[in-house]
């Protein structure tokens, strides 16, 4: 569903991620970790079609959608504005669908999208990535910056997504205990290259990775 | 006290010219970062094509909708040439929409010669409680209130407005969702070529037009724009009628040939205040 091979995306001279190779099959949900500044943002706007590759290819095989690191969300529009325009791609107006799956959102659809708090904004910013129809999606930063009991419903919604309705997640985190508690298997990225993988109980016996949870580097 | 009326009428007449030559300006800055100083030449365009369509003897409303049609393609081809190639920064845009206006300039005097022209708008005058007022400012204002009213409608309640608003609000989001930017802002340069050749069909039965007119629509636009922080309409809407009151007045009792100083004074008042307070141009974020 999602096949990088070799890809390399530079910002002028500086190379911010170095033949990065990855793939998360059909109905996957797969943990990309790391450290700030190790290019996992670089990665999901590369996915998302927002920047072009120095090299190598990006195979996407669905409508993408990217649910991006800070919300980003259109602060001067409704809620419902917001997750109207989410469905630009894919011609969806009605946030109707979105509102089942989270009725708060259908509370807050009249209020002005920056004035909500974090965790309702992050509603919002996941709201307006459904609108899209996703067959994959990319999560930048779920839990940045919010409670962890908004955290873990917010995981709870994506862990049902994936697994009734077959949605691909390729989840970039930097919290790696939240990773590991909903993904199989995980990528670990650094300064731009992938610098461990493989199934998320074997990584968090490594202790490398083990020292990431503490927020240390990992070495 | 009647004068005082008849000025103050005229005053409104000229500031809704202003103003909507100003809200192309806040439209296209809004949604591209970009400062238009093109955006005068669309007025110009649009007055001396409704001139000359009106030569040949084609109808008014005809002529007219051509002309803003011309202006809005202008804008359009403005456009293309600020923002066409991505990743060109605001600042460079603004070089090139000067660029284009010096380019007008040799367009509209080798096709419209070096001369002012006029074109017949409404006839007659009304008295308005004792003031005699032109029917052609009437009209004036009557159609910027129209198009205010449209411009609210259409960036509040159309699906296509709001993808204007978001581009303004969050281009990186409105990317993230798949709006494409560049399109949006072509869309905005040509809206606010459609903006300002309304003006301009409107204005030039009031006073003649050259090609070099629209350094005065510009300065007076960019003024009322500036009051609303480039980025408000309806606070730019009260500063392009604040402005076409005070040039009347002074023209009216006696300062005829200092309007256009009046239109900068009161620019850098603004501009000064705006800026203790906060940034008055600020950039959109990238």
């Amino acid at each position: 569903m999602i096949d990088v091979k070799d890809l390399v995306v530079s910002y002028g001279t500086a190379t911010a991620l170095d033949h990065v190779t990855l793939t998360v099959g059909r109905g996957e949900m797969v943990a990309l970790l790391g450290p700030n500044g190790a290019g996992k943002s670089t990665l999901a706007n590369t996915l998302a079609g927002l920047l072009r590759p120095a090299a190598g290819t990006v195979g996407i095989g669905g409508r993408l959608a990217l649910i991006p690191e800070g919300r980003q969300l259109f602060p001067d529009l409704s809620v419902a504005d917001n997750l109207a325009l989410g469905g630009w791609r894919s011609g969806l107006r009605d946030p109707s669908s979105v509102y089942g799956l989270l009725p708060r959102l259908a509370e807050l659809a009249g209020r002005q999208a920056g004035v909500l708090s974090g965790g309702e904004q992050q509603m919002v910013a996941f709201g307006r990535a459904l609108m899209s129809r996703p067959e994959v999606l990319v999560v930048d930063e779920l839990s940045l910056g919010l409670a962890p009991n908004v955290t873990a419903d917010l995981a709870g919604h994506l862990a049902e997504l994936n697994r009734e309705q077959g949605l691909t997640v390729l989840l970039i985190e930097q919290n790696a205990r939240l990773a590991f508690d909903l993904c199989g298997r995980a990528y670990v990225l650094e300064s731009g290259r992938v610098v461990a993988e493989g199934e998320c109980a074997e990584l968090a016996g490594d202790p490398r990775v083990a020292s990431a949870y503490l927020g240390g580097a990992i070495t | 006290m009647s004068a005082f009326l008849t000025y103050l009428l005229n005053g409104l007449a000229v500031g809704c010219a202003v103003a909507l030559i100003a809200s192309g300006l806040v439209v296209i800055h809004r949604v591209t970062g970009v400062v238009n100083f093109a955006q005068g030449t669309f007025a110009v365009v649009a007055g001396l094509c409704t001139s000359s369509l009106l030569g040949l003897g084609f109808p008014h409303g005809l002529s007219e909708l051509a002309a803003v049609l011309v202006a809005a393609l202008a804008g359009l081809l403005t456009g293309l040439a600020a923002i066409g190639r991505r990743g060109t920064t605001p600042l460079s845009s603004l070089i090139v929409t000067l660029g284009v206006g010096v380019l007008a300039y040799a367009v509209e005097i080798v096709l419209w010669g070096d001369q002012p022209r006029s074109a017949p708008g409404l006839a007659g005058s009304v008295t308005l409680a004792g003031a005699r007022v032109q029917t052609q400012h009437l009209l004036v204002i009557g159609v910027t209130a129209a198009a205010f009213a449209l411009l609210a409608l259409f960036f509040g309640r159309t699906y296509l407005g709001k993808a204007l608003t978001a581009c303004a609000s969050n281009p990186y989001a409105a990317r993230v969702v798949g709006i494409d930017t560049r399109l949006m802002g072509l869309l905005a340069f040509a809206l606010g070529g459609l903006l300002g050749g309304i003006a301009g069909v409107l204005v030039t039965p009031l006073r003649p037009i050259s090609f070099d007119t629209d350094v005065t629509l510009i300065v007076n636009a960019f003024a009322a724009a500036v009051f609303g922080a480039l980025t408000r309409p309806v606070i730019t809407l009260a500063g392009a009628l604040l402005l076409g009151v005070a040039e009347t007045m002074a023209a009216g009792y006696g300062y005829g040939s200092h309007q256009l100083e009046v239109a900068l004074g009161l620019m850098i008042v603004v501009m000064i205040v705006q800026a203790s307070r906060r940034s008055a141009i600020s950039q959109e974020q990238t």
